[in-house]
């Protein structure tokens, strides 16, 4: 195998792991805890009278979703930072200004959702 | 390299590193939840558990006992399968991120059999560990949103929401945090980035004053805890993304809440705080602290910060979810943007820039400190005297 791609197999191991916890302590435990279901056990949280609907139809704010999209931005714009941090003491002064006009394309966007209070939550 | 060479090194190794540092972290996340309470309790002039065992040591072993034994209530409209699965989701990235953290430098050991081995106290020290972190962490919010969603409960569901909105809010200021460390660094693997902290002779708190603090609030938020704990928030989501989950799956979100503070803390102190060095790493006279071991070292720092966790939970109230997304978005944005393009000005001048912008860093933080408590200090004290029914109950009594 590629040595290289050897390295990352650690993380394999520990995500095996992880997952062995929960799936076998479930299935194990299933043998020693009680089962005693009951309709009212069994019924979805509630205070006072029970909801008619079921919760999947349930609508919600749309500025979740422009969060979503805001976030998505963002993101793509700090993996594009990190590449250029690790190489910014060999750019220089170059890398600087280029980042500085990336940058300041953001903040242009940044501040037109700020004006259209995409940022504010009420 | 023969085949038992590459086995030990690729399979042997590592995967007995994944069962220890698994079973380890699974036993702190314990520990840690019986240290909480012990120290809130301390913090608000009550005993907190204190009955089983020795001062209450063993509390953690009965509620393991207790959360294994106890019955697996799914509702019944539930989609079983996510139900099941989100759980798992949290969990898994939540501990394989583990596989990165360096508590420590390359040792080599005498293994009777096995003649010596070189290995390390990390799984892994890949070109790209930090940005593994950050990708690997961020899966974890499949796992509360679908465990939201699955539930069927509404209390659920917006709690798996709030909690989706809050983390993808956060993991902004904290990559932008992260950013500006990788340029004092010069790389993305944590071990060198811990060893850069030793050839710059500094830790990256000097010039990283402003980066740590934004590093330190985002990842208190992304860990749900207070004074984040939005998607907890008893008083309006009763138990937010977990309601209608409990036993055992709900330990699984526990303990693995347990676990990302510790991952948070262990990226901080491998960023800022010099990971397994001594403090000091270049000053000779400060060479009797080498006394204790790196690894060591490490952990007393991680465990600082899991303090100032528990101190934070018994000092804060709750943010109000607007104000929440406000910090994120209106303050903590802003200040992160500025501060990357200070220390990116620091690094043209190399490490004596960053020592510079460091020392500017501190003196302003210094001063800022003493001008506000002298002005406190100069100000007679806003009226201490209780509102007028109050004295009045006083007086009676």
């Amino acid at each position: 195998m590629n040595p290289s791609m050897a390295s990352y197999l650690p993380i394999l191991y520990f995500a095996i792991m992880a997952a062995i916890i929960p799936v076998a302590g479930l299935a194990a435990m299933s043998l020693l805890r009680p089962s005693k279901p009951t309709p009212t056990k069994l019924a979805p949280y509630e205070c006072g009278v029970a909801s008619p609907t079921e919760a999947f139809d349930h609508r919600f704010s749309v500025r979740y979703y422009l969060i979503a999209v805001l976030f998505v931005v963002f993101d793509v714009e700090t993996i594009f930072l990190f590449p250029w941090a690790v190489m910014y003491h060999r750019l220089k002064l170059f890398g600087l200004v280029e980042m500085l006009v990336f940058l300041a394309i953001l903040v242009v966007g940044y501040v037109y959702a700020w004006r259209r209070g995409a940022l504010s939550w009420a | 390299m023969d085949i038992s060479a590459s086995v030990l090194t690729y399979f042997l190794i590592p995967a007995v590193k994944a069962v220890v540092v698994v079973i380890l972290v699974a036993t702190a996340a314990g520990v840690l939840t019986y240290i909480e309470r012990r120290t809130l309790a301390f913090l608000q002039v009550r005993k907190g558990p204190n009955r089983v065992g020795p001062e209450g040591i063993l509390q953690f072993v009965a509620d393991v006992v207790k959360l294994l034994t106890k019955e697996d209530v799914v509702p019944a409209k539930a989609q079983h399968f996510i139900h099941f699965l989100a759980p798992v989701l949290v969990m898994v990235p939540g501990l394989a991120v583990f596989a990165v953290l360096p508590w420590g430098p390359e040792f080599t050991m005498r293994i009777p059999g096995l003649g010596k081995i070189t290995t390390a106290w990390y799984a892994a020290d890949l070109n790209v560990s930090l940005l593994l972190v950050l990708a690997i962490t961020s899966v974890g919010i499949y796992g509360i949103i679908l465990g939201g969603w699955a539930s069927n409960s509404k209390y659920a569901l917006l709690g798996g929401l709030r909690s989706a909105a809050q983390l993808i809010s956060y993991e902004v200021p904290m990559g932008f945090a992260v950013v500006s460390a990788i340029l004092m660094a010069r790389s993305l693997s944590l071990v060198e980035i811990v060893e850069a902290q030793r050839t710059h002779q500094m830790w990256f708190i000097l010039p990283g004053l402003v980066s740590f603090f934004l590093y330190f609030v985002s990842g208190v938020a992304e860990t749900n805890r207070i004074p984040f704990d939005l998607p907890e928030a008893e008083s309006e989501l009763v138990a937010g993304f977990h309601t209608e989950y409990s036993g055992f799956r709900w330990a699984i979100f526990f303990l693995t809440e347990y676990a990302n503070m510790i991952t948070i803390s262990a990226i901080a102190t491998a960023l800022f705080f010099g990971g397994w060095l001594r403090p000091f790493p270049s000053v000779h006279a400060l060479a009797f602290l080498d006394v204790v071991p790196p690894v060591l070292w490490y952990v007393l720092k991680v465990s600082c910060f899991l303090f100032v966790y528990i101190w934070f939970r018994g000092t804060f109230p709750r943010y109000r979810f607007d104000q929440l997304m406000a910090l994120g978005w209106k303050t903590l944005i802003p200040i992160s943007l500025t501060n990357l393009v200070l220390v990116a000005l620091a690094a043209l001048g190399g490490f004596r820039g960053l020592r510079i912008l460091g020392i500017v860093l501190w003196g302003a933080a210094i001063g800022a400190f003493l001008i506000v408590t002298r002005l406190r200090a100069a100000k007679p004290p806003a009226a201490k005297t209780a509102p007028a029914s109050v004295r009045a109950r006083a007086a009676e009594a």
